[in-house]
């Protein structure tokens, strides 16, 4: 079984989680103001990362807060787990 | 289904929030025509309580036996933890602090108050003091950015206790059930047999309630009375 440690209820089994995708994508702030190749970008382009992304999951059988994750892609091992708004943690495969 | 017409919201009495259980059938009846319930007997005004669960066949398993709990009331709580009116003002009104420590319960007579994040908790009454409790919870915290809400008719409660039920409840749930990890007076939502649940360890007999959604909680009955079924 693959454990991830949600921030408040401590280690839980993977199948009372969802990953929601990349973290840190900022909306627009002006949506009129950007092009449509710089909306597109936001809404469909992610950085597909060979090794560390830093992602967005849900403990949505649990506690049901979001937080952050950094994962390994390569390894799918879970390196640092952090709060939503806190700064991306410098990790190392 | 149909007839599922309970305490709660259902009967809104304006006036009469203190009125005793010994409210009068003519008091009743000169209520705004909400629904058209059941005709009011002197004992109990309006329809009686019915369970997803009334009549289903237990496991007949003296090492894991299960009942139904229905009917407990609970009462939906989410606040501030760091703020200190917030705790003092949840204890005066259920008489106890919502336990700040993750995966934990609170106890305060037959009040019960389960951690269910870090904001938020559910408070459990005897059954029919749900209102009361609400309104109590309503009054203390009045002016602050809390909310209650009574979800007493949400979910029921599938008690399990015996000496194999740690055993029965393993199979379907990826909770850590050992008594290293989780113990009495201890809480957690997770899943069982799929089945979203919140489980509280009451003793170490080991007692387990088995909070569930009323929608689930048939399968999830018949599923633990099929995964005991090696036990017998
Ligand atoms: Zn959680």
């Amino acid at each position: 079984m693959f454990l991830i440690e949600c921030p408040w209820c401590g280690p839980r089994s993977q199948t009372e989680f969802h990953c929601h995708g990349e973290a840190h994508i900022a909306r627009p702030k002006y949506p009129d103001a950007v092009s449509d190749a710089e909306w597109a970008d936001y809404v469909f382009n992610r950085s597909n990362t060979k090794g560390v992304i830093y992602e967005r999951w849900v403990h949505n059988h649990g506690c049901r807060r979001w937080f952050n994750v950094a994962r390994d892609t390569v390894s799918d091992r879970i390196l640092a787990v952090y709060r939503v708004g806190g700064k991306r943690p410098e990790v190392t495969p | 289904m149909v007839e599922k017409k309970k305490t709660g919201k259902a009967a809104p009495k304006p006036k009469k929030a203190k009125a005793g259980p010994a409210a009068k059938p003519e008091t009743a009846a000169a209520a705004p025509p909400v629904a058209p319930a059941a005709k009011p007997t002197a004992a109990a005004p309006g329809v009686a309580a019915a369970s997803p669960l009334d009549g289903r066949p237990g496991t007949g398993i003296d090492t894991a036996v299960m009942v139904e709990h229905p009917h407990a009331g609970k009462i939906n709580l989410r606040g501030d933890p760091a703020d200190q009116a917030f705790l003092d003002a949840v204890r005066d009104a259920a008489g106890a602090a919502p336990p700040t420590d993750a995966n934990t319960v609170a106890t305060a007579g037959r009040n019960e108050i389960l951690w269910l994040g870090p904001d938020e908790w559910l408070v459990v009454t005897p059954e029919g003091e749900q209102g009361a409790m609400e309104t109590a919870l309503g009054a203390a915290l009045a002016g602050q950015h809390v909310s209650v809400v009574d979800t007493t008719d949400a979910r029921t409660t599938i008690r399990m206790h015996g000496a194999h039920a740690r055993d029965v409840l393993v199979k379907g749930c990826p909770l850590d059930l050992h008594p290293r990890a989780f113990g009495p007076g201890q809480c957690a939502q997770t899943i069982i047999a799929k089945a979203d649940v919140l489980i509280h360890q009451r003793d170490d007999a080991p007692t387990y309630d088995i909070y569930v959604l009323c929608s689930f909680a048939r399968y999830l009955w018949d599923w633990l009375v099929d995964a005991a079924r090696e036990f017998s």
